[in-house]
Order: structure tokens, then sequence, then C-alpha cells
């Protein structure tokens, strides 16, 4: 059943298959409402609500949800949570998105050359991949946050770099099995360049893996800016993010839960519904099941 | 047991199909695999089932074995095994019969065996599965069975896994596992598709004793005339899932009367010997000039003793004239793909020169070559693997000129004529690969190599992947390019037959070397070296000499 003669409507390779896949996994399109809401909220949320996020109602300290227009009650300062929550949402996410987008682009460009060119080239790069991951993540993130100042941007590199290696590994198993394929040599022959074959012919055909691996990516880098923040050597305040949150609520978990409870939410949500998105795409864009 | 009221129906038929019809899922590009399919299989025959791929031959011979994915589907027919109804069985039922009754032989040996078991143990599971024997029993069994596949020294071969045997060694095992419960039916799926000529015609010779031999029905099912005229007593034709002829195997030969089978046979590629008419050019001077070519793999390491040399082409030496085809044939593991590779440059020979147009491009580093790299075009064998699936047929066909400084309108221009040249719309040039069928990618692939205006194209076994009336086509499509352009060619094949069509020279090469060179007359009628009379007469269904070619067995 290989031969497909009929012109079909959509041309583009992903439009049908895969967003039909896509479309019926049930928990994959929850994520994506999720992540959609959640962003959208963090986006606009901040200008809609009655208070900023510093400012200091003195009268409603530890107030629960539901008070007044404090919709989700405010903190030991008598700060507004829903505009703490939002705003450390917008840092939570950009810190989650950008530190993906550093790990992809350095997994891919050493997935890509370590498949392509192999020999020494190959062994000298995924042996520095095999470097970086002998090192425990979690420490090193804490060691470096704690020698370095820890700006956002900072910890968002720190992320990035301890997340790059499975990438890197994803990309260059996928790119030393693409390169035999005859369309690979019909580009040698046609005496394209080695960067054009790289990132032009190559490229493109491991986008799908890749993909996979971003959603999962940023999962990964929001729940370690949490844990990092959470444990003080994050973002600081007063600049809230999910994390640093869950820190100033420990000391009153017995009075005012909802203090840990809403952040805490927001990661688990943000953290599943990328997990999810994750799981559909990999359903989806299968390259075993995928007859192209 | 309902044999008592269903034997007297048709005492000398093992298989009878009698209008049977297996739905598709939807959104498949035909709503039936098979449509009302009737044939019967006669007791101690051989019945062929040949047609195209896609032609629905496979689900056919699936459905009988009960073999069918969930969500294809019997919707009418019925299928009688030695008088008992299957349609409608339960799988129990059905497992019974699998091994006993009809057992199956598949295309891809390889993959139909399991890794992790030995040999011995395979056969022995196949009878265990059934329960019949003791455990010495069905060993001794195994190594009879082992025997009588003409496997060399059985007591070891019991012990083997699979990747130790050669192809046509595990085509044996598999036949052997099929025979271990001495069913009466014999089912083979394309057994010799993935085999070498000579093996294949082992493997056909074996069948055909071994029907003979036990009285088995034996249907098989190939996509090659070649084989039919070999071993078959009957045929059925097949053509989108329909019979279209059925009749001795005589009869359909000598005598087809539907136009698609008529179609097919003309389509089958004849050994001629006779010499192609050579396409009139005026320099003679030759395009290629090789000598003492040389190239060895090496793996593993010298240091730790695990080095292992493959000698893979070894003191090779020709010359191709302008407007002329060179064929390259041999068995696969002969070097021929190597050859082609050495000649564009995508792997470096070891020692010995390529003269292209008098310079010899051996030695030049990679950014010396580039621009000679337009002069050598490649086709490639495999049409779906080829083209990249990311891309459009415009992006395709053009990237190469684009990168070598064409403007992009003119190489789409360029492109828009030689697709047409190759018979494609040029609307084609918007699409991508997956919306083209196996012929179709293959003149792409053409036209891509083309772009350039190449004085030299290499086709690496660039028809083997197609049905024979797909690959007629192709090398019609070859030829008349090779007489508009007086392009050279290097035609690599395992085809002694596509060899013989198109080619003007021909070598034959044998582990690495060069054992026979000359034009199609001498190598098919007057062969020199006993290689090349051996591949020769294990061609199926060709016979320069008497009607039964028979190979010499190992």
């Amino acid at each position: 059943m290989t031969a497909i003669t009929a012109a079909r409507s959509p041309s583009h390779w992903w439009q049908s298959r895969v967003m039909r896949r896509f479309m019926s996994h049930k928990l994959a399109l929850f994520g994506l409402v999720m992540i959609s809401l959640l962003t959208l909220a963090c986006v606009v949320g901040p200008w809609l609500l009655p208070y900023d996020m510093l400012f200091i109602d003195l009268r409603a300290r530890f107030a629960p949800p539901f008070t007044g227009n404090h919709y989700l009650g405010t903190d030991p300062l008598g700060r507004d949570i829903a505009a703490r929550l939002l705003m450390a949402g917008r840092v939570s996410l950009l810190v989650g998105f950008i530190a993906m987008a550093l790990a992809i682009l350095v997994g891919t460009l050493v997935g890509v050359i370590a498949g392509y060119r192999g020999g020494w080239i190959n062994a000298v790069l995924m042996r520095t991949v095999d470097g970086f991951l002998s090192f425990p993540s979690i420490f090193l993130l804490l060691a470096l946050s704690a020698a370095l100042k820890p700006s956002p941007m900072m910890i968002t590199v720190i992320i990035a770099l301890t997340g790059w290696m499975e990438v890197a590994r994803i990309v260059e198993a996928e790119v030393r099995s693409l390169k035999e394929r005859e369309f690979i040599l019909a580009g040698r022959m046609l005496g394209l360049g080695r960067a054009h074959i790289m990132f032009r012919e190559l490229l493109p055909n491991v986008m799908g893996p890749i993909i996979v691996a971003a959603t999962l990516t940023v999962a990964r880098a929001i729940l370690l800016e949490a844990y990092v923040s959470f444990l003080g050597f994050g973002i600081q305040p007063p600049l809230p993010s999910w994390g640093n949150m869950l820190n100033g609520a420990q000391q009153y978990l017995a009075g005012a839960p909802w203090l840990a409870i809403i952040p805490g939410a927001a990661i688990t949500v943000a953290v599943a519904s990328f997990n999810f998105i994750g799981d559909g795409l990999r359903d989806a864009l299968d390259v075993r099941s995928d007859t192209v | 047991m309902t044999a008592k009221t269903d034997r007297k129906a048709e005492p000398d038929v093992a298989l009878s199909v009698r209008g049977l019809t297996i739905s598709l899922p939807k959104g498949m590009e035909r709503v039936h695999a098979a449509e009302g399919v009737s044939f019967d299989l006669r007791r101690g025959q051989i019945l062929c089932v040949i047609g195209e791929s896609g032609s629905g031959k496979s689900v056919t011979a699936n459905t009988i074995m009960g073999l069918l994915p969930k969500a294809i589907r019997i919707t009418a027919g019925s299928i009688r095994l030695e008088g008992r109804e299957i349609v409608g069985m339960g799988p129990e039922a059905l497992r019974g019969l699998r091994g006993r009754v009809v057992s199956m032989i598949f295309q891809d040996p390889l993959s139909a065996l399991n890794p992790l078991m030995t040999v011995g143990a395979q056969i022995d599971e196949a009878m265990l599965a059934h329960g019949v024997g003791t455990p010495t029993s069905r060993r001794e069994r195994a190594i009879e069975l082992l025997t009588e596949v003409g496997l060399p020294d059985p007591e070891l071969m019991y012990h083997q896994y699979p990747f130790r045997l050669s192809g046509g060694q595990r085509q044996r095992v598999m036949i052997a596992m099929a025979l271990a419960l001495e069913p009466s039916i014999l089912i083979a799926d394309e057994p010799t598709t993935a085999l070498d000529v000579t093996t294949q015609a082992q493997i056909l010779k074996l069948i055909r004793d071994i029907q003979a031999r036990k009285g088995m029905s034996v249907m098989f099912i190939t996509h090659d005339f070649g084989v039919v005229a070999e071993i078959a007593d009957s045929v059925v034709v097949m053509e989108k899932g329909r019979v279209v002829e059925q009749g001795s195997a005589a009869k359909v030969l000598r005598t087809p009367d539907h136009p698609y089978t008529r179609r097919l046979i003309a389509a089958v590629p004849h050994l001629t010997g006779v010499d192609r008419a050579p396409v009139p050019v005026a320099d003679t001077e030759p395009v290629i000039r090789v000598r003492n070519l040389v190239k060895t793999y090496r793996s593993g390491s010298a240091f730790l003793r695990t080095e292992r040399i493959v000698p893979a082409v070894q003191d090779v030496s020709f010359e191709v004239a302008p407007g002329r085809t060179l064929g390259v044939v041999g068995e696969s593991g002969s070097g021929k793909s190597s050859l082609g590779r050495l000649l564009i440059k995508l792997i470096e020979a070891d020692s010995g020169q390529i003269l292209f147009d008098g310079q010899d491009i051996a030695p030049l580093p990679e950014a010396g070559f580039r621009s000679l790299r337009q002069k050598i075009q490649m086709i490639f064998q495999d049409p779906f693997a080829s083209l990249n699936p990311r891309m459009t047929i415009g992006r395709i066909l053009t990237v190469g000129p684009v990168a070598h400084g064409m403007s992009h309108d003119r190489a789409r221009q360029e492109a828009r004529t030689l697709l047409d040249q190759c018979g494609m719309d040029p609307g084609a040039l918007d699409r991508y690969p997956h919306e083209f069928s196996g012929g179709q990618r293959q003149r792409i692939g053409i036209a891509r190599a083309l772009m350039f205006k190449p004085r030299l194209l290499i086709a690496d076994e660039a028809v083997s992947a197609l049905d024979v009336s797909i690959q007629a086509q192709i090398l019609q499509l070859l030829d008349r390019i090779q007489r508009d352009t007086g392009v050279s060619m290097i035609f690599i094949t395992h085809d002694l037959r596509v060899a013989s069509q198109i080619c003007d020279q021909i070598a034959v090469m044998q582990k690495g070397r060069i054992v026979e060179q000359g034009p199609p007359s001498q190598i098919f009628l007057d062969p020199r070296s006993a290689y090349t009379r051996e591949l020769v007469a294990a061609i199926p269904g060709e016979s320069p000499r008497g009607p039964h070619p028979v190979a010499a067995a190992n």
C-alpha cells in the first residue's frame, strides 16, 4: 500500500495525519489547553487584576482566597497572591522556555555535528556529553547558583547547561541512522556542502524527536527552577517565582495552607501539561509508524 | 470433523478458494484488498499466484494462513483447506491447522527467524507447539529435516544461530521448519525475491524436489514470470485484488488471454544475446577509464586482534566510451555497489586510478572534486529512501544547481523541462515525495541526476525495487535519455536479464574482481568463465540451452 498517486489537498506533510493523531490524544489536548490558558493568564492577567504584585494591603494580611478583591487571598505582607502568582508564572514560564531554547540549540548542534561527522569528532563531542551527564545536576545547579550571583538569566543558563545532553543524544542517534539513507548520499552526489547537508537536509528530518524533547525539556526546566528557588538559590525576592512563593509559604503551612497550595498547583499543572503534550507529540510524530 | 460430508466434493483439490473478498480499513487507496477471488490448488501441484505489488496476492496468502491483521477482514467467500471451511473458524481451531495442514515460508528469512534461538530450537519449537514427539524424537526429526533441505553438516547446523547462516541457508531452515509437521499444503510468499540468482535457482529446485518427493501442494506467490516458467503447474494472475486470468502454466505463458497478463509477460526482461545498437556519437575517447582500483574495508582493531578485512574492490579496470553503457553484474557482496560509490567518491579508493576525461579523480580532495561532481551523477536503488521526505520535488531537483550558483528561476525552469522529459507532469514540483509511486519517484531521481547535464550516469540497482512493468518503462526512459543526450552509463545490477537489455558491455564481478568482461553476446551466449556460466544458467525461466536450466547445487 505504498503507491499513493492521488493529490491530497493539504500538501504539508504534517497537516493531516500528525495533527489528527495529536488531536485524538485526550491528555495531550488537555495539556495544550491548560498551557494555553496558563500562558494567556500570565501574559494579560496582571493588567486585569486590581492589585499590583508589590502593593501591600496591610489590613488584609493572611486573607484566605475570595476575600474581597483578593481572589486568591494575600500573603503574610498583605500582597495579592493572584497578582504574584501570575507574575511568578511569567518568570517561571520564561525561564522554562528560554532554558529549553538554549538546551535545544546546543543539543541539536552537538547532536547533528557528532552524528554526521562521526569518527573522532563524534568521540570528542559525545564523551563531552557523557562528562556533563556524570555531574549530579541538582548539586551542580545549587553549587553554581550559590557561587554566582543568581539573576534570572543566570538561572536560565545554568538550567540549560544541565539539560542539553539528552537532546544531543537523541539527535545524534537519529542523525547517525539517517545519514546512511540514500537521499543524503544524493546530497553529497550533488556536491552540497557539509553544513547544507547537516542543517538543511538532515535537520528537517529530525524535527519530530527534537520537538518532543523540547516539550519535555520545558517541563524539566520549570521543575528545576522551582526546586532551586524553593531552596533559596534561584530567583530572589521580591521578584516572585513559583518556587520562591513556596519557600515563603513553608512557615505558615498550618495557618495559611493556600500560600503553598496555590503556587504548588500552578507548578503541577504546568509540568504535567507539558509532559502530556510531549507524550501526545511523541505518539503523533512516531517515526516508526510514519511511512512517508 | 466434518470431513465426511466435505471430502466427496473435490477429492483432488487441496485448497479451494471461492469468491473471497477481503476488505481494507477506511482511508486506504481501495476498498478491497481482494475481491471475488476464486481458485483451486490441486493436490500435488504447484500453483503460482502472480501480480505486481499491491495486487492482493500476499493478503490472500495470509488469509489462508489465518494471519490477517485485525483491521483487515473477510467480508465474503469461502476457503476450504482439505475440505474444511476455515472462514469463520475460531482462532484455536485455526492454530491447530497451521503447521499441520498448511504452513508458510516468507520472503525475508532473516526477519522470519528468531535471532536469539538456535536453528534446532526453532524447528523443535514448531513441533512442540503442536505437542508432537518427545525431546529425542524431535531432535532426530529436526536433523532429518536439515538433511532433507540440503544443509551441510546438519548436526552442527542444529546448534547454529541464524546470523551465522547465509541468506540461502536461512531460507532452507525456514523450509525445514515449514516441513516439520508434514503439512499437505505449503504456501511460499516470494521466498526467493531476497536471494541472489544462483541461490534462487537452488531454492526453486529444492522446493520442486520436496514437492515431488512428498506429493505436497504448493501455493507459490511471486512477481517474476521467470520463476513461474520455472516451477508452476498452474497460474493465477491477480491485478488490483482481482483474479484476471488463470489456467495451466503452459497456457498462460504461451497464449495469455487477458491484456494485463500480456502486458506483464511483455514487460519481463528477457535475456538477449544480441548486442545493442550503439548510440551514434562523434567522440570515441573514453569518458572514464578505471585502472587497478582497490578498496578494502577494515573494521575492528589490529591492535586488539579483532580486525576484519573485507576486500570490496580488487584490481578493477575498465573503460566506458561516450554514449555507451557498461553493465556491472554480480551477486550481493560482489563489490559492485562499492565500485559505484568509489566512482563518485562517496567513498575513497585505497589505490588505483579513476581517469575522468583524462584527469585522475581518485586522489582529488573533496574541494577539488566539487566542480567535477556535476559531471558524474548517480541514480539510487531505493526510490523511497533516495528523496528527502521533507522537501518538495522542486527543492529536491533545484538544490544542487542552486548550490553551484545557478539562479533559482533558471533551475526551476530546467527542472520543469527535465520532469517533462522523464514523463512526469511539471506540476509535481510543488508536491512531496510521498505523493508519488515508486516508479514516479525513480523518474524524479533520474531527473535529479540529469539536472547538471552529466557526462556519466551511474545507476545503482536503479530498477530492482520496481515492478516489472515499471521496470521496463524506466529502462526505456534511460535508453531514450542516452540516445537524446549521449550520456555514458554504468548500470549496476544483480539481474542479468535487465543488464542484457540496456548494456553495450558487461563486466561480471565476483568477490571484488571482474571475472569476465565483454559484449552481451559473449557473456550470455559464450561465457568464458565458470562463474559467468553459473550465473547465466541460474536465471529463472530463461534457457539458452535446454528447457530447465539447473544450477550446480551448492
